[in-house]
């Protein structure tokens, strides 16, 4: 099946190749193969693909990736406007629902 | 809740580990349908805490996962036939991947799990497998930092563990990919039209209202003909937004989920209008028209919740731009279908 892809040139993911140690960590973890390992450096090729979940910049040693991960939901966003919080879904441990 | 599960005990130093089987009952089917259809989603849980599989020895993995029922019962399916451990963290009952977003299924919480149960008395070695999915909440280098346990992510799917195991705990391109195809999707439906429900039940009872207005103020001879296709349509608004599109979505036009469900709800329109069933007069159907794709547009962008694929950027712009269309829709709307009936 084709990727599904969300709106173009809208992420926040950042990587600083000077910093990347090449461990290929952020490979590993990315549900979208948004990188990929070359001249021992990992490199942005799918960035449209990205979801923002965080799992890269979480996981770098170096912390040569960075990202504004949060929830891609629009119930969540909605929450987060009326509680006047982060975006959070609501499949929390109290209410129903979400994910 | 009874563990039907639990199948005897394993002691390893001193600590008496429970044996779960790797077989789903009938119990366990049935309560995976419950929760898709959200009943008793938030009390799906099993305890946190160590359980064997098989006959583990010290040597034996340690697969780590979220104590949501239906989580736990994926891996332990999954390992038929293995010897294993598997530490299941407290996650409040929240799937993996959830739990991760939210920090539950996180550093902290894997490295309290992994000092309450004292895993270094367990097993011999430092290896835990985690789902990929968790990454989005643990960071594998401050685990070793604190515990001297590697972290190794596994597959995003449960089914593909014996096929990582086999491959000599490398995931390829393919287990580390999250999909989301037509099944993937439709499990997700049952659960968000019961979320809705209420909402469903205030936008028919408000519309069944409205049916009810004439020239003359309320008519019960109105409300008799005109509630019932009121709240049909309603209805059939709902599904465009909740079944439709998810069911549709690679197909639907545009990036936008609001303008996904902005189709789905034309589909609907059309498919009334060619019925004869839009409305008696202009200002009737072009009312409808409003309704409807304004319900199905909104109720498609929340899908972008449980969606695998869009980014809280991308969903903040789209909401931007689609939330002023969905209100002036809906309010402009429900303004004609009042000023229709009163004139």
């Amino acid at each position: 099946m084709r990727d599904l892809v969300y709106l173009p040139d809208v992420v926040t993911l950042s990587l600083c190749e000077d910093t990347c140690n090449g461990c290929g960590m952020c490979i590993k973890v990315c549900p979208h193969e948004v990188f990929e390992l070359y001249g021992k450096k990992a490199h942005i090729i799918r960035r449209d693909y990205c979801m923002e979940c965080g799992a890269c910049a979480l996981n770098c040693p170096v912390q040569a990736v960075k990202v504004n991960s949060g929830v891609g939901c629009a119930a969540g966003i909605i929450n987060g406007i009326l509680s006047k919080s982060e975006p959070t879904c609501g499949c929390s441990d109290s209410k129903s629902n979400c994910c | 809740m009874k563990n039907s599960f639990l199948d005897g005990n394993i002691t390893v130093s001193d600590a008496v580990i429970p044996i779960v089987s790797t077989s789903i009952d009938f119990e366990d089917f049935l309560g995976a349908v419950m929760v898709r259809w959200g009943i008793n989603r938030n009390h799906y849980r099993v305890s946190p805490g160590l359980y064997a599989i098989g006959k583990p020895s010290r040597e034996s993995d340690v697969f780590v996962t979220a104590n949501y029922k239906l989580s736990f019962d994926a891996v332990r399916k999954n390992l038929s036939g293995e010897n294993g451990w598997i530490l299941v963290l407290d996650t409040k009952g929240v799937n993996v991947w959830c739990a991760a977003g939210k920090g539950t299924f996180g550093t902290k919480e894997l490295v309290n799990r992994i000092r309450m149960v004292e895993l270094e008395k367990v097993v011999n070695h430092r290896r835990l497998i985690l789902p990929q999915l968790g990454a989005t909440g643990v960071a594998a280098h401050k685990v070793r930092e604190e515990t001297g346990f590697n972290v190794h992510y596994g597959p995003v799917r449960a089914s593909d563990i014996k096929e990582f195991i086999s491959n000599g705990y490398k995931a390829d391109k393919e287990m580390r990919k999250v999909t989301f195809g037509f099944k993937d999707r439709i499990k997700l439906v049952p659960n968000d039209f019961m979320y809705g429900k209420f909402y469903l039940l205030g936008a028919m009872a408000a519309l069944f209202i409205i049916s009810g207005l004439n020239s003359n103020g309320f008519s019960f001879r109105e409300f008799s003909s005109e509630g019932g296709p009121a709240i049909l349509k309603i209805f059939l608004a709902y599904i465009a937004g909740i079944v439709i599109t998810p069911m549709f979505l690679p197909y639907l036009p545009g990036r936008h989920f609001s303008l996904k469900g902005f189709f789905a709800g034309t589909l609907i329109f059309l498919i009334l209008l060619m019925l004869k069933s839009s409305g008696r007069d202009l200002i009737e159907i072009l009312s409808w028209f409003l309704v409807i794709t304004a319900i199905s547009s909104f109720l498609a962008m929340n899908f972008t919740g449980s969606s695998t694929f869009t980014s809280l950027s991308g969903v903040k712009k789209e909401m931007k731009i689609s939330l002023p269309f969905q209100i002036g829709f809906a309010s402009i709307g429900i303004i004609l279908q009042v000023v229709g009936k009163l004139i």
